[in-house]
């Protein structure tokens, strides 16, 4: 059962193969087992979970269930959770319970859905390493001496080492990607809009985007059709007719076009993945689809233009943590300034404290139309690239990340090595477009590849049933990671 | 040396919505502290903003009203400043890209009517209040009024003086109240302004360097504060010094402004675009409803009633003061004749409106209905009652006993017109006052109205005084 896939659970629940609560305590006992070593939750709540497994056992008893009645799922510690508390992986917000619970989590309840527990994270999201979390490193499965990427580490851990068969995660600039890359999972970041943010702790508001992480495209799908929807507490949610995003599973390869652009295959990515992502590739040409070359000019700029507007949005989004009506304050403060400096010092780490101090910078007069405009000027060019290309191709495909997962502390004194990480996977949130990743090998020390597939907007179904194709062909997808066998 | 003042006013007028401006929290005046203050406005972790389209609507109308541009796209940006009644670190406001862009006021002044330009009135959100007193050396906050709606109305540098902004202040104040998005209530904040204020020598076109006073909270403070504030420069300019542009505090107790900081310590406000809001778009129709639903205005309204009535200016001016008065004027006089409504009218901006000054209301809470003034106004005209007569009615009426003719019959008071009964009553005087009657054949016209007041007296002032004029002539021969 704990190797089992959403669509398998459901299954099993749907014929009393197993309760609820069998299957919740099956992932708590694991997770009990492995996060001391993996740190891959903040907080688990055995109670909490069993209560909510029972409660879908009944629902089910008087045949009130749906699909994804009684399946576990690990939150991301970003989403707010009414009992639970959201810590964002900061210190600012370590002992924070909130009040209400955020738009997904109240969608995927409604779905019947187990919570297990709330995961790790880079610090307020910000991180691709998942070791700028106050709670410590989370460590990849596949080799504990590895990062597992950042920001949604925690969620991608979960999934990989089988604490849990799904998780949420959230995307600004690859944080459902990037780790699902690096730890042999999928993860979907949907287009901006598609899932509510309401609830959701925001960094850079107008690229976050909630999305789910699992070990299949199906269930991915599953997921979707339950966290997307229109929210009128969230003015940036589309109005849109619901629609089955696992619709298109069983998709016609054949007379696709799959656009490959040049610039997610020049100079910095290792040769073991483009070795990985081009086989993916060739199969899907045997399977009929078409290659088509197309060009991305603008998406060398997309790093710097990411590193301009989402430390300008953090630095005001994370003004309101401040000491005054709730998270950490400084203790025995002279005046109102020393209260504000020496929280805020003391509740952000050293990434969230760069981000902020870059953001402040590029807003402040003077520098505002260098840099903020200028950004959101480069910013809808990117958008036009990519609605120049989808005239040529169905969907665009490359590698997720540039390398495999690397050892621990490796990156953490280079930021600009860091955020070179997220290269191929920052242009989509910049022009608000879906994209997925799915793996697609190994390398030679046995980490996992991502292969990224990124759509037009809307075209989710269209994303996860290329996907499903893929992993119908391999098994990439079903391999246990080596440090967390079953 | 001659000096011309030069005033500018920024005015926040509250929107007259029942929730907040970007949450479903009340905005009701006088909750206990943070009993309105919802998960948005607390501003919890994840929380996020939705416009209250009734303060759009709010904001359209006061456009309509000035005449002003009602952009179709406008934009929310974040105003970013530390301060522990403000929630998020930021205030959501407009800035580049505003609601409502120029139009004019007209200002009714001594020299004749002037319009004063406005540069823009943009939406924004309320701060919450810090609370210094009670805590034992710390502060409370309460968040109640934090997300209400604000319209920031800021004028050109039009104004000449203490006394024109005041003027100005006081007409926006009347029209924002009259087409009924802003209650006016000064003290509870639903109307504030600040003045930038400058001097220059008269001739000069160059405007001085300015400084921003605040915290006005009623039209007298303004008054002072500009009158000292410019005179403050008057006097440093003329010592040969340099005004230094500056934010100055108002101090009512100590009637000065101070300086609370300077250009340099001005905060940079990062201003940007609010990337949880769109952009608001406004399509031709909304505005259209919104226009076709608008009230007469009171400067047509001023203009209409003053002439349809050859009243004069300062009298049409009372009868419109506010929507509610000249309701209640036009109401009042309804199918009357000129006499009637010249009566009525004089009625009102006298006798009316003396007493509502005295007792601190406005006509909407008259005691008085235009149907019980206009049965007054109906027996002064037919001689039933002498201008003090009626005054005695009116008294009655605003203590609560009833009509002007049930007061009439309850107290007597029916004025004597009777010849034959005036007549009895003046020999009656006659006969009892020798002495004042000698006085009078002698030349004393003091004795004539000492007379007169005998009469009265007698009557209990219900005798027409014309009549016991004309009489106690004839008699004295």
């Amino acid at each position: 059962m704990l190797n089992a896939t959403v669509a398998e659970l459901s299954s099993a629940l749907a014929a009393r193969r197993i309760s609820s609560v069998e299957l919740a305590q099956l992932f708590l006992d694991r997770i009990e087992r492995l996060n001391g070593v993996l740190n891959a939750f903040i907080t688990v709540d055995a109670e909490h979970t069993l209560k909510e497994a029972r409660r879908a056992d009944a629902s089910r008893a008087r045949q009130d269930a749906g699909p994804l009645t009684g399946i576990p799922i690990a939150h991301k510690d970003i989403y707010c959770t009414r009992g639970l508390r959201t810590t964002c992986g900061s210190r600012m917000l370590a002992n924070f319970v909130s009040p209400y619970d955020a738009r997904v989590i109240e969608r995927l309840a409604e779905a019947g859905m187990v919570t297990l527990g709330k995961t790790n994270m880079d610090e307020f999201a910000m991180g691709s390493s998942n070791e700028t979390s106050y709670f410590g490193p989370v460590r990849n499965a596949w080799s504990a001496a590895c990062v597992p990427g950042g920001s949604s580490g925690g969620s991608a851990v979960a999934v990989s080492a089988r604490m849990a068969p799904a998780a949420t995660g959230t995307d600004t600039g690859g944080s459902i990607r990037q780790p699902a890359a690096l730890t042999g999972i999928c993860g979907l970041k949907p287009t901006y809009g598609l899932v509510s943010r309401y609830g959701m702790i925001a960094f850079a508001s107008s690229l976050d985007q909630g999305g789910p992480m699992a070990r299949t495209a199906q269930d991915l799908a599953l997921l979707l059709n339950a966290m997307a929807g229109f929210d009128n507490r969230d003015s940036t949610s589309v109005e849109r007719a619901p629609e089955d995003y696992s619709r298109m599973l069983e998709l016609d390869l054949a007379g696709l076009r799959i656009g490959v652009p040049a610039e997610f295959f020049g100079e910095g990515l290792d040769a073991a993945v483009r070795k990985q992502v081009e086989g993916a590739m060739r199969w899907y040409g045997e399977q009929g689809a078409r290659m088509v070359p197309v060009r991305l000019p603008n998406a060398g700029l997309a790093l710097p233009v990411y590193y301009v507007l989402a430390p300008a949005e953090a630095s005001s989004n994370l003004a309101r943590y401040d000491g005054v009506r709730y998270g950490h304050r400084a203790q025995d403060c002279a005046d109102l300034l020393d209260m504000y400096v020496r929280t805020r010092t003391e509740g952000f780490g050293e990434e969230v404290k760069r981000r902020i101090l870059v953001g402040t910078y590029v807003l402040s007069h003077g520098y505002y139309d260098a840099y903020y405009l200028q950004a959101q000027k480069l910013r809808r060019l990117i958008a036009r690239d990519f609605a120049a290309a989808y005239h040529d191709c169905d969907l665009i495909m490359g590698p997720t990340a540039p390398t495999t997962a690397f050892a621990l502390g490796a990156k953490m004194d280079d930021p600009v090595q860091m955020y070179l990480n997220d290269i191929y996977t920052i242009p989509a949130p910049l022009a608000g477009l879906p994209a997925l990743s799915i793996p697609c090998g190994f390398d030679a020390k046995g980490l996992p590849v991502g292969l990224q597939l990124t759509g037009n907007y809307f075209s989710e179904a269209l994303l996860l049933g290329m996907a499903h194709r893929y992993q119908q062909a391999s098994d990439w997808h079903l391999r246990v990671p080596a440090e967390t066998p079953l | 040396m001659n000096w011309e003042i030069v005033v500018g006013l920024e005015t926040h007028a509250q929107l007259r919505t029942r929730s907040k401006i970007f949450s479903g929290a009340s905005t009701a005046f006088g909750a206990a502290p943070n009993a309105q203050a919802c998960a948005v406005d607390v501003a919890l972790p994840g929380v996020l903003p939705v416009l209250n389209v009734a303060a759009v609507e709010l904001a359209i109308r006061f456009g309509l009203a000035v005449g002003a541009t009602i952009n179709r796209s406008s934009v929310f940006a974040r105003k970013n400043y530390f301060y522990p009644d403000l929630p998020k670190g930021y205030q959501i406001s407009q800035y580049e890209r505003p609601i409502v862009q120029g139009g004019a006021v007209p200002v009714a002044l001594p020299e004749g009517e002037k319009r004063v330009a406005l540069t823009r009135a943009h939406l924004e959100e309320d701060a919450g209040k810090s609370l210094h007193e009670d805590f034992h050396g710390m502060s409370g906050i309460d968040l109640n009024r934090a997300g209400t709606p604000l319209l920031e109305i800021v004028s050109e540098p039009d104004l000449r003086g203490a006394k024109e902004a005041v003027a100005y202040a006081r007409a926006l104040h009347a029209l924002v109240v009259w087409i009924g998005v802003c209650d006016g209530n000064m003290q509870e904040g639903s109307f504030r302004c600040d003045a930038n204020v400058s001097v220059r020598r008269v001739g000069e076109t160059a405007y001085g360097t300015r400084c921003e006073i605040k915290n006005l909270n009623s039209f007298r403070f303004m008054e002072r504060a500009i009158e000292y504030e410019a005179r403050r420069q008057i006097g440093v300019l003329e010592d040969g010094g340099r005004i230094d542009q500056e934010t100055r505090l108002y101090d009512p107790e100590r009637d000065e402004t101070r300086s609370m900081r300077s250009k340099e310590e001005a905060h940079d406000y990062r201003y940007f675009p609010d990337p949880d809001l769109l952009p608001l778009m406004l399509g031709a129709a909304d505005i259209e409803r919104i226009r076709a639903a608008m009230p007469e205005l009171p400067a047509e309204r001023r203009k209409r009633i003053g002439e349809a009535f050859a009243l004069p200016a300062p009298t049409a001016a009372i009868l419109t003061s506010s929507r509610q008065m000249a309701d209640y004027f036009e109401a009042a006089i309804a199918g009357a004749d000129p006499e009637t409504v010249r009566q009525t009218a004089n009625w009102i901006a006298g006798s009316t409106s003396a007493k509502l000054n005295e007792r601190g209301i406005g006509i909407e809470d008259c005691p008085v209905d235009p149907a019980q003034l206009r049965g007054l106004i109906g027996r002064l005209t037919d001689g039933t009652l002498s201008a003090k007569l009626a005054r005695e009615v009116d008294d009655a009426m605003w203590a609560g006993e009833g009509s002007a003719d049930e007061i009439i019959a309850k107290r007597g008071l029916k004025q004597i017109s009777d010849a034959g009964a005036l007549e009895k009553a003046v020999d009656e005087v006659l006969a009892a006052n020798p002495r004042q009657v000698e006085d009078y054949r002698a030349g004393k016209q003091k004795a004539f109205n000492s007379l007169v007041g005998q009469v009265m007296k007698a009557t209990r002032g219900k005798a027409n005084p014309t009549q016991v004029n004309a009489i106690l002539r004839r008699k004295l021969g």
